[in-house]
């Protein structure tokens, strides 16, 4: 058994939402549970999806096999399998692991007592996913707005989607959000190290303590946010960092469908500078 | 989901002010400014303010950032005709534009054609380097490990080589990025539609991938050391040398999820590195971009990584390659 030293006594049942003790056990280093179960059913079939949707193409090479959802035409109908119908199967496997995959970490978190954090961050990354793949294209009218599969494929997306909006940098949401990205990288940047330097001081001084962290800070800049604040920094700036990316793109073509640059002359007509 | 999850410190517990560790005597410089409490900050974080340490690189840094500063505003300023009101109609289309190409390396330049640019850019850099002198000697007067500095040094890295070495390496300051909130974002676009698609860029799609590498990893380390805070997980220093349940609980959340798990030590290792590597490879990317790579689509067409396309008209003979092109 792949058990941590001190693993056994954390190995307790109870906590699951779903099923009560039926999946209540683990594989190896692994918890199953409910979710668990249609996780592995999601990641199975979405990924043998894939392999049969490659196999239609025309190339086995990574960096290009790429599968495209439908045709514009086909507006928001189902799609024969070849024609994007593996795309819109292959979506709702990929949302249902992802669903999944935050239940189970409910589940987790519920019997090892944590908070439930972890799965809060992350369906606010599933809801960036929707937004690019389901909410858009539905409010668009067809699945064709959505992103195709494939690793350099989904960057030529990106970026004709961006030019179809001229010039991309200029959508506030998107400012913010990339803002919020660098910041949050910035912010990883600065904890990671903080940590890292308070337990790998100078050579021949023992371990140091917070007060040193808090010390570096406030004589760095004037103040420190300390141990339980930045965890809070950090959680925040991340999640808004997604959120914003999901509201950068579902105002672009809902709501605004010309070039991003014409967007910002309502700051220049602003009456005030008469 | 009715269970307290600890976003807000609910009640706050005021001991005296932290005046930190003392500092080697001796020194011209001491720690300055009389801490105050900010009730709502202490929500949130950390409730005291100062004291701070200036210090001679502290002091020449500020001075020189607000050098810097103050050129560039000027200039945008001048721009307008020193008209208040379109200074701020204007302020986010507003630029201090490098240098034209017929300037190629010169310095300087004459002022209003990129000199006033090259100062604004000294200026800058003087103060970034001097910042991160700071960095440095702040860790060691505390005895700390240096890591802040050297990844502050990564994103000075990746600002040196856009408005410095790609430059000097290709002959012209023209070649680096304006100062200005909506320039800065035209330069990006440009360079991207000169060279043939940023996204082709295999060290641009690395400096990406740790983007957002970083901040997945920041919403899982915070959100779990977050979920273990009631008991006591924040104190990570403690549990790095004295492993209590906090951890273990933290560890078996992803073990359980994921079949692995990072220690609490090593957690802020991938942090830094994460962290680290975007601008660290996001600089070797704009280095090679122009210098050593002129087309990433072709490059990419070259190396099976992008599909070429058939022409669809005539092929076009490049004028550079006919003789006598080049006099």
């Amino acid at each position: 058994m792949s058990m941590l030293s001190f693993e056994r006594k954390y190995r307790v049942r109870g906590g699951t939402l779903v099923g009560g003790d039926l999946f209540d056990f683990w594989v190896g280093p692994f918890f199953v549970g409910f979710f668990g179960v249609t996780a592995v059913f999601f990641i199975a079939l979405g990924t043998l999806l894939i392999l049969y949707g490659a196999s239609l193409g025309d190339t086995w090479n990574p960096w290009r096999i790429s599968i495209a959802p439908p045709d514009l035409s086909y507006g928001l109908a189902l799609a024969p399998l070849r024609e994007g119908g593996l795309w819109q199967l292959i979506t709702v496997c990929a949302l249902g692991a992802f669903i999944s995959w935050a239940l189970r970490e409910v589940e987790i978190a519920r019997k090892l007592g944590m908070g439930l954090h972890v799965p809060f961050a992350f369906s606010f990354a599933i809801l960036a996913y929707a937004t690019l793949e389901v909410f858009r294209p539905l409010l668009l009218g067809a699945w064709g707005h959505a992103f195709p599969y494939g690793i350099f494929s989904h960057l030529d997306w990106v970026s004709n989607t961006g030019y179809q909006y001229l010039h991309f940098h200029y959508n506030p949401a998107h400012m913010i959000a990339v803002s919020l990205f660098f910041t949050t990288t910035f912010a990883l940047a600065l904890h990671g190290s903080l940590i890292l330097s308070a337990a790998n001081p100078v050579p021949g001084t023992a371990v140091l303590t917070p007060e040193h962290e808090n010390a570096y800070f406030r004589d760095f800049i004037g103040y420190s946010i300390g141990t339980l604040g930045i965890h809070r920094l950090g959680l925040f700036l991340a999640i808004s960092a997604v959120f914003f990316a999901a509201v950068c793109i579902i105002i672009s073509g809902p709501l605004w469908t010309r070039g991003w640059p014409e967007y910002w002359t309502w700051w220049l007509d602003l009456p005030i500078w008469r | 989901m009715a269970t307290y999850q600890n976003i807000f410190t609910q009640v706050q517990v005021r001991g005296p002010f932290h005046k930190g560790p003392p500092l080697e005597p001796g020194g011209p410089w001491v720690r300055k400014g009389k801490p105050r409490f900010i009730t709502l900050l202490g929500r949130f974080g950390d409730a005291q303010i100062g004291p701070f340490y200036l210090g001679f690189f502290g002091l020449a840094s500020i001075i020189c950032g607000f050098t810097a500063f103050e050129i560039i505003g000027l200039n945008m300023w001048a721009s307008v005709g020193w008209n208040p009101i379109q200074f701020v109609r204007q302020l986010p289309w507003l630029a201090l534009e490098p240098p034209a190409p017929s300037c190629r390396l010169h310095i300087p330049c004459p002022l209003n054609e990129g000199g006033w640019w090259q100062m604004a850019g000294f200026f800058l850099t003087t103060s970034l380097f001097l910042w991160w002198l700071r960095t440095y000697r702040r860790a060691r007067a505390l005895k700390m490990g240096t890591h802040v500095a050297w990844a502050f040094a990564a994103a000075i890295w990746l600002y040196f080589v856009l408005g410095f070495v790609r430059p000097v390496l290709l002959g012209r300051w023209s070649e680096a990025v304006p100062f200005g909130i909506f320039p800065h974002l035209d330069w990006v676009a440009a360079f991207s539609l000169r060279y043939g698609n940023l996204f082709y860029n295999p060290f641009h799609a690395l400096s990406i991938a740790f983007l957002y590498g970083s901040v997945l990893l920041f919403a899982m380390h915070a959100g779990t050391i977050l979920a273990v805070s009631r008991y006591g997980g924040e104190r990570e220093i403690e549990q790095i040398t004295d492993r209590g349940t906090a951890v273990e609980r933290a560890a078996l959340f992803w073990r359980w999820t994921m079949g692995f798990n990072a220690t609490m030590e090593s957690i802020h290792r991938w942090a830094w590195w994460f962290a680290v590597l975007c601008p660290l490879v996001g600089g070797i990317g704009i280095l090679l971009t122009g210098t050593v790579v002129d087309n990433w689509y072709l490059w990419a067409v070259k190396h099976g990584y992008a599909p070429g396309y058939p022409p669809i008209d005539p092929p076009v003979i490049d004028p550079a390659t006919i003789p006598g092109a080049g006099q």
